[in-house]
């Protein structure tokens, strides 16, 4: 069953990439639109997806590994059902981000870079959103938060607990 | 309100004020039958969510306010009323050349941007052969506003003279450094600014595509970016856009990694020469800006070179759209003819901490930047004299820092920044910054310990230079500092781009003007290059 689910997987993966390319061209420079095309439908760019990739563009599979390894935004794996990105850079961390970041794993019962066990949400470091007047900034799921502390931390909890 | 007649109101849609509550504003506004006009910002955060009501031609500014604040608002009894915004202090005193329109156009709306003076530089341009228009680029003094001050002008003419075809135009959006967001506004605020000096640049050099490489963690600015391009199309024809979207790697903002990663590579930093002007993107002549210098065009063509280069300081002519980030009361974009002194601008315009504590350091120019003390805050903003004082403007943010931080753990944070981001082609940054975070974790627990203890030292750097075994490494303070000034030495003039090779300036800055967080009573003596 879990085989059989896997193998879909990878037939849906090849007919996004597929369309996908049939529009926009398989030239080498469209890699990276297009591993940000399969992570926005996806949610992830795994292992089994390269060999489609590099198929698509001509590539070998070691170079599209070599890519999708080297930016930070490409997942390996799926993220949890809500993503929360909190700002380590300096900006934020000059108005209390340091120890905002540890009431928010804390609070969040996650370790930074880490999905929570439940899958309910991943706690990621992201440096800088240039929101760096009104820090210390987080992502709560796209949506931009600025001046955390501990009442806006509350808030969040309770929106990525429902 | 009057019935019948509908209440004119602007709003931001800046994505710092859009995190201030901006959202649930103008939907307020609007369920009171407001007509709603998202803008971008006018750049004082500390008045946003910002409203600004019109009437009769006039606008009345009302910041902060929340979405409960409709009724008193539009009353004009609210207590947060701040009468013209731009008579505000803050706003009074700027030389506003590329941030003109900011926060006062609908930053979508091609009419209202031709009413405000835009596309008056593209057609100028336009009406003039491509030397005269580099010539006029030369004339302005206009330096790259990226970080490295480089002549505008010098880099267009080379792309002008070099043979090949296709050229193209790469705008670096890649706007990675904490305390800087002046590209994301202009972006979000007036997009059709950046297009104007993108064609203006494709004009002078005979390119017909270009590129703009907006970071990913700035979904406003690519969604406005793409919006624009499409509704400019045909005013900028026959010359073609494209954004292209980052993926986390802040080594990017480099110019030669940017170009690898429009290509789909890896984004690792290329050496130089070829220059990216004779050999850049796919290996054509590219003209490769920041996203401030190609916002500037628009102005100089319009206006004159003359006028551009009238405001300025030494050798740096124009203006600079200053950053102030972080622990700042009256954080925001401020716009100003260099010359300006460090001090007026975190004391005089940004009100000192937001935290209401003494200032202990400012940090200049993002992550690779140097951190001053304010016994230095006599510094005019000038490329030279930032240089001379063992910094950089960079990209102009100026992060402040209150008496609660800890310099050893700033300088620490560079190393560790340095070792997340490198792209690791060269030795000096990819293994340099790991072993600095090490130096410095020594450094720490060495200042932490017993101060009898870790004065205990002696010939440490000869041991530690010369010893495989952990256990015979001189951990005391004095031996470790040495050897982070000889790291610093290697990274600084070992490393391929500026990541590894200016890590070393906050690092170095740190240690030299904050010795006393690092265990050491006195300054060192021996000062950074």
């Amino acid at each position: 069953m879990k085989k059989m689910q896997q193998g879909e997987a990878v037939d849906e993966t090849a007919r996004l990439i597929e369309d996908w390319t049939s529009v926009h061209g398989r030239t080498r420079d469209r890699l990276l639109p297009l591993l940000h095309m399969l992570q926005e439908e996806i949610g992830s760019v795994d292992d089994a997806a390269i060999p489609a990739i590099a198929k698509a563009l001509n590539l070998s599979r070691a170079d599209v590994h070599g890519v999708v390894t080297f930016y930070h935004d490409f997942r390996r794996a799926p993220a949890g059902r809500h993503v929360v990105k909190l700002c380590r850079a300096e900006s934020c961390q000059a108005r209390g981000g340091a120890a905002m970041e540890r009431a928010a794993a804390e609070r969040l019962g996650v370790a930074m870079g880490e999905t929570r066990r439940d899958g309910q949400v991943t706690l990621e470091p992201v440096y800088c959103l240039g929101l760096c007047a009104v820090g210390p900034n987080a992502l709560v799921d796209g949506r931009p938060v600025a001046r955390v502390d501990a009442a806006m931390l509350e808030r969040i909890a309770q929106e990525i607990a429902a | 309100m009057t019935p019948g007649q509908k209440n004119k109101v602007y709003v931001s849609r800046d994505m710092a004020s859009v995190a201030l509550g901006a959202d649930d504003v103008a939907r307020a506004f609007e369920a009171a039958g407001c007509e709603v006009v998202r803008t971008g910002s006018r750049g004082l955060f500390s008045i946003e969510p910002l409203v600004e009501v019109e009437s009769g031609g006039a606008r009345t500014g009302f910041g902060p306010v929340g979405p409960d604040d409709v009724a008193a608002v539009l009353e004009g009894s609210h207590a947060a009323r701040l009468g013209d915004v731009a008579a505000l202090p803050f706003f009074a005193g700027q030389q506003r050349f590329t941030f003109a329109r900011c926060g006062i156009i609908d930053p979508l709306d091609p009419e209202d941007y031709a009413a405000h003076g835009g596309w008056r530089g593209l057609d100028a341009a336009r009406a003039m052969a491509p030397q005269a228009v580099v010539d006029a680029v030369k004339a302005s003094g206009l330096r790259g506003r990226g970080g490295a001050g480089f002549p505008t002008g010098i880099k267009w003419q080379t792309v002008l003279d070099a043979p090949g075809k296709p050229k193209f135009i790469v705008c670096n959006a890649d706007e990675g450094d904490s305390g800087t967001f002046a590209d994301r506004m202009l972006m979000e605020g007036d997009p059709f600014c950046l297009i104007e000096g993108m064609a203006i640049a494709a004009h002078a050099v005979g390119a017909g595509h270009g590129y703009i490489y907006i970071r990913s963690e700035y979904p406003f600015a690519i969604a406005a970016m793409r919006q624009a391009i499409e509704i400019s199309a045909q005013r900028i024809a026959p010359f073609t856009l494209e954004v292209r979207v980052g993926a986390g790697a802040y080594v990017c903002g480099e110019e030669t990694a940017l170009l690898d990663s429009i290509e789909g590579k890896r984004g690792q930093v290329r050496a130089k020469p070829p220059l990216p002007a004779l050999e850049g993107l796919f290996g054509q002549p590219t003209v490769i800006n920041n996203v401030l210098s190609l916002a500037a065009i628009p102005f100089i063509l319009a206006q004159g070179a003359e006028a551009y280069a009238a405001v300025g300081f030494g050798r740096s002519r124009g203006t600079m759209p200053v950053q102030l980030a972080g622990n700042v009361k009256h954080g925001g974009l401020y716009e100003i003819g260099f010359g300006i002194t460090l001090g007026e601008l975190v004391n005089a315009i940004g009100g000192g901490t937001a935290s209401g504590r003494p200032v202990r350091a400012v940090q200049v120019g993002g992550p690779l930047g140097a951190y001053f003390p304010p016994s230095m805050f006599d510094l005019p903003f000038d490329y030279e004299a930032f240089a001379q004082a063992g910094g950089l403007i960079g990209h102009a943010g100026i992060t402040v820092f209150d008496d609660g931080v800890d310099m050893a753990h700033m300088a620490r944070f560079a190393m560790e920044f340095c070792a997340v981001e490198s792209c690791g082609k060269c030795t000096p940054c990819r293994i340099g910054s790991t072993r600095g975070v090490e130096v410095m974790d020594r450094i720490i627990a060495a200042r932490d310990a017993d101060p009898a203890a870790a004065e205990d030292v002696g010939g440490g750097l000869t041991k530690a230079l010369h010893s495989r075994s952990l256990a015979r490494i001189d951990n005391g303070r004095e031996a470790q500092t040495a050897l982070l000034r000889d790291l610093c030495d290697t990274m600084k003039y070992g490393s391929l781009c500026a990541l590894g090779g200016f890590t070393p300036y906050p690092v170095l800055s740190a240690l030299d003007h904050f010795p006393e967080d690092f265990g050491a009573s006195a300054p060192v003596k021996e000062a950074a290059e």
